[in-house]
C-alpha cells in the first residue's frame, strides 16, 4: 500500500470526489493558481478549471455564505479557510446559518457543505496561526465536526464529509500535514463519520484524544509499556460531533481509568464533555479520578518557543500524567 | 369614449409585458395582503400572534418585482423578513399564512420552528433562512453561482432593507457578484429606518443605489410606492442580469407601521413624518390609479375588499382551530438523512 502524508490524503480525497461528482467544487483564497496555502488543491485548476476551483476575494464571511447558497442549489461546495484563526468572520454563516438550515426549515432544505479548516499549533504560529477552534462547533447542533489524525482517516473521512448531506467542519491539524505519514489504499473507500477507533489496545488506562495529540498519546503509551507500568488503550475520536461515546465508554469500563488529552483550552473543551459522560455512564467502573491534560486557558499558544512549549501538551507531559494515573 | 374603451386605450400604454388583467390581479393580491397584515397586527394585540413585522408601505415594491419575476418565469427569490406580500402572493393560502403567524403545525416554511414565514418554501422558489440581516445576500449570490455552474438560466432576486445595507456581508455579496457577473438582482427596500435609526445615521449618502458603481454594475433608484415603476424596473433588471450580470435596485418606500409588533415608533418618529408617509401608501396609490383609469370600478374594488375580508376571516377561524406542533417534534430533523 502506498505511503502518503496527511496533505496528500486530503488532496486525493477532494480530487477523487471532484472526478466522481460534478456537483463538488472548491472555493477559497489562493486555492487556484497558488494551489492553496498548504497546497491542498495543487493542480486542481489545471484539471477542473476556474469554474470549479474558485479563487475568492479575501473575505471569509462570503466564502462560507456563498458556499452555503450554492449548496441550496444542489451543489456540494468545499470552502477552504486558510487558517482556523481567520474563520471568525465566517462564523455567522457557519453557526448562525448553516447549522440551522435543516432544523430551521423542518427538513425542507439541507446544506451539504464541507468547510476545511487547517488548525492547531506547535508550529510557531503565534496567536493568529495556531488556534484550536473545535469547541465552538462541538457545541453547535446541526454541525458535524471531524478531526482526523492519520492520512488513512483523513482521506476516508473527508470523502464521507463531502458525500454527507449536512454541514461538516473538517479540521486538519497543520502540524500533521507533512509530519504524519501512513498507508493509504489506492482504491476508493469511505470511513463512517461518528465512529472512534481504538488505535492501541490496553487494559489499564484509557487515553482519549484526537488530531496531532493522538500521535503523542501513542508514543506515551509505548513509553508506559516499556516501563512496565501500564498497558494503555488509546482511543482516537476521529469525529468530535456526533461523538462516539460508546467506544470511549466501553474502554473506560474495561480499564477503570481515563485520561483525556487535547491541545484546545481545557475549559469547556471536548474533554470536559467526555469527562461528564464518563462520570454519568461509567461511574461504577472508575478506579481513579477522570483526568484531563489540555491546553491552558490562555488565548492560544504564544509565538516565543518557551511559551509555545509551555502551552503544548506533548509526549513527556502525557507520559507523566499516565504514570500518576497508573500509580493511583 | 366608454370606461372600457378608455381602459383598452390605456392598456396599450402599460409597461411592456403586462395587461390590465395583471394590474387587477395584483391589486387584488395587494388588498388581500393588506387585510391579512392588519388582521395579524390585531391578533398580536389579542395575544394570539407572538410577533409580526408589517409590510405595509412596501407592497408595491414587493409585488411589482414579483410580477416581473412571475412574468419571467425563471426566478428564485431570497426575500427578507418584511416581505409578506411576496411570500403570501406566490401561492400560499391565507390559512397557511395565518397558521404560520400563530405558530401552528402546517406552517409552510418551518412547521412553526421559526418566526412566521421564515425558513424555506421551495415549492414557490423561496428561501429566507434567518433574521440576521444580510446573511441571505451572500447565500443568494452563492445560489446564483450554483445556477451559473449548472448552466441554469435562472435569475436570483434578493431583497433586503436599508438596515442590511450597512452589513459587511452586503459589501462582500455585491463585490463577488460583480466580479463574477452573476445573474442577481439586489433589491433594497429603503424605508429610511433600521428599526429606530434613521438613514442619516446609517449612511452619509442619499441613495444606497450609488454604491453599485463601486461594484461595477448599475444601481437604480425606483419609486417603490409605485407598482408599475417597481414592475418596470425589475423587469429591466432581470433582463440585464441574464444578459450582463448584477443590478442593484433601490426601492424607496415608506414604513407605515412600527418595526414590529414589539416596537413603538412614537419614541423616535415624529407624527407629521408618519402623516406624510401615509400619503405615499402604495395600496391607495394603485387603487386610485385603477379607478381613475377605469381598470376597476368602485363596485369591483369594494368586492375585492369583501372577498379579502372573507378569506382572512376563514383563515383566522381555521388557524385558531388548528393544533400547534407536537412537543415530540423538538428533537427531530436536526440533521438531514
Amino acid at each position: 500500500m502506498p505511503v502518503k502524508s496527511v496533505i496528500e490524503a486530503v488532496r486525493e480525497a477532494m480530487q477523487e470526489e471532484m472526478r466522481r461528482d460534478e456537483r463538488v467544487f472548491v472555493i477559497g483564497e489562493d486555492i487556484g493558481n497558488r494551489g492553496g496555502v498548504f497546497l491542498a488543491t495543487q493542480g486542481f485548476i489545471e484539471e477542473f478549471g476556474a469554474s470549479r476551483v474558485i479563487d475568492t476575494p479575501l473575505a471569509e464571511a462570503s466564502i462560507m455564505g456563498i458556499a452555503l447558497g450554492a449548496s441550496f442549489r444542489g451543489l456540494r461546495p468545499i470552502p477552504e479557510v486558510e487558517f482556523a484563526d481567520f474563520l471568525w468572520p465566517a462564523v455567522n454563516q457557519l453557526i448562525g446559518e448553516a447549522a440551522r438550515v435543516c432544523y430551521g426549515t423542518d427538513g425542507r432544505l439541507n446544506a451539504p457543505v464541507t468547510i476545511r479548516i487547517p488548525y492547531g499549533g506547535g508550529i510557531r504560529g503565534g496567536l493568529y496561526h495556531s488556534q484550536n477552534v473545535e469547541a465552538y462547533f462541538f457545541h453547535t447542533p446541526g454541525l458535524k465536526v471531524v478531526a482526523p489524525a492519520t492520512p488513512y482517516d483523513a482521506k476516508g473521512l473527508l470523502k464521507a464529509a463531502i458525500r454527507d448531506n449536512n454541514p461538516v467542519v473538517f479540521l486538519e491539524h497543520k502540524k500533521t500535514y507533512r509530519l504524519v505519514r501512513g498507508e493509504v489504499p489506492e482504491e476508493d473507500y469511505v470511513l463512517p463519520i461518528g465512529k472512534a477507533e481504538v488505535k492501541r489496545v490496553g487494559r489499564d488506562i484509557t487515553l482519549v484524544s484526537y488530531g496531532l495529540m493522538l500521535h503523542y498519546c501513542l508514543e506515551a503509551a509505548e513509553q508506559l509499556a516499556a516501563e512496565g507500568m501500564a498497558q494503555v488503550e488509546v482511543v482516537d475520536l476521529r469525529t468530535l460531533k456526533p461523538l462516539d461515546t460508546e467506544t470511549a465508554l466501553e474502554s473506560v469500563k474495561k480499564t477503570g481509568k481515563l485520561l483525556i488529552v487535547h491541545e484546545d483550552n481545557i475549559t469547556g473543551g471536548v474533554g470536559a464533555e467526555i469527562a461528564a459522560l464518563a462520570a454519568d455512564a461509567a461511574f461504577d467502573y472508575l478506579d481513579a479520578p477522570i483526568t484531563r491534560l489540555c491546553g491552558p486557558d490562555v488565548p492560544t499558544m504564544p509565538f516565543a518557543q518557551t511559551l509555545e512549549d509551555a502551552y503544548m501538551p506533548n509526549t513527556r507531559k502525557i507520559t507523566e500524567a499516565l504514570r500518576t494515573l497508573a500509580a493511583y | 369614449m366608454t370606461q372600457t374603451d378608455n381602459a383598452v386605450e390605456l392598456s396599450r400604454r402599460l409597461p411592456q409585458g403586462i395587461a390590465a388583467d395583471d394590474l387587477v390581479d395584483f391589486y387584488g393580491r395587494m388588498v388581500l395582503v393588506r387585510t391579512m397584515d392588519e388582521r395579524i397586527w390585531m391578533m398580536n394585540r389579542q395575544g394570539k400572534v407572538p410577533i409580526a413585522a408589517s409590510g405595509q408601505g412596501h407592497e408595491a415594491a414587493q409585488l411589482g418585482s414579483l410580477l416581473a419575476a412571475e412574468k419571467d418565469g425563471n426566478c428564485f427569490l431570497f426575500p427578507y423578513y418584511r416581505d409578506l406580500s411576496i411570500k403570501m402572493s406566490v401561492g400560499l393560502t391565507p390559512t397557511q399564512v395565518m397558521l404560520s403567524f400563530m405558530g401552528k403545525a402546517g406552517d409552510p416554511y418551518s412547521n412553526a420552528r421559526q418566526f412566521p414565514l421564515q425558513g424555506a418554501d421551495l415549492e414557490h422558489n423561496i428561501i429566507q433562512l434567518s433574521n440576521v440581516v444580510a446573511a441571505g445576500l451572500t447565500q443568494s449570490v452563492g445560489y446564483a453561482l450554483g445556477c451559473k455552474l449548472l448552466g441554469d438560466e435562472k435569475i436570483t432576486l434578493v431583497y433586503f432593507g436599508d438596515g442590511a445595507a450597512s452589513q459587511g456581508e452586503t459589501h462582500e455579496a455585491m463585490n463577488f457578484a460583480g466580479v463574477h457577473k452573476l445573474p442577481v438582482v439586489f433589491i433594497c427596500e429603503n424605508n429610511g429606518y433600521a428599526i429606530s435609526v434613521p438613514q442619516r445615521l446609517q449612511m452619509a449618502i442619499s441613495d444606497v443605489a450609488s454604491r453599485a458603481e463601486g461594484y461595477g454594475f448599475p444601481g437604480i433608484v425606483v419609486d417603490g410606492t409605485d407598482f408599475l415603476h417597481s414592475y418596470e424596473a425589475t423587469r429591466e433588471a432581470i433582463a440585464h442580469a441574464r444578459r450582463e450580470g448584477p443590478v442593484l435596485l433601490e426601492m424607496k418606500v415608506e414604513r407605515l407601521m412600527p418595526h414590529t409588533t414589539d416596537d413603538d415608533d412614537r419614541r423616535y418618529r415624529p407624527p407629521e413624518e408618519l402623516e406624510a408617509a401615509r400619503l405615499r401608501d402604495p395600496l391607495a396609490i394603485l387603487g386610485a390609479y385603477l379607478l381613475e383609469q377605469g381598470f376597476l370600478s368602485q363596485e369591483q374594488a369594494e368586492e375585492l375588499k369583501s372577498q379579502a375580508r372573507r378569506a382572512v376571516n376563514e383563515a383566522t377561524d381555521a388557524a385558531e382551530a388548528a393544533f400547534p406542533p407536537d412537543a415530540a417534534e423538538l428533537s427531530k430533523r436536526v440533521y438531514a438523512p
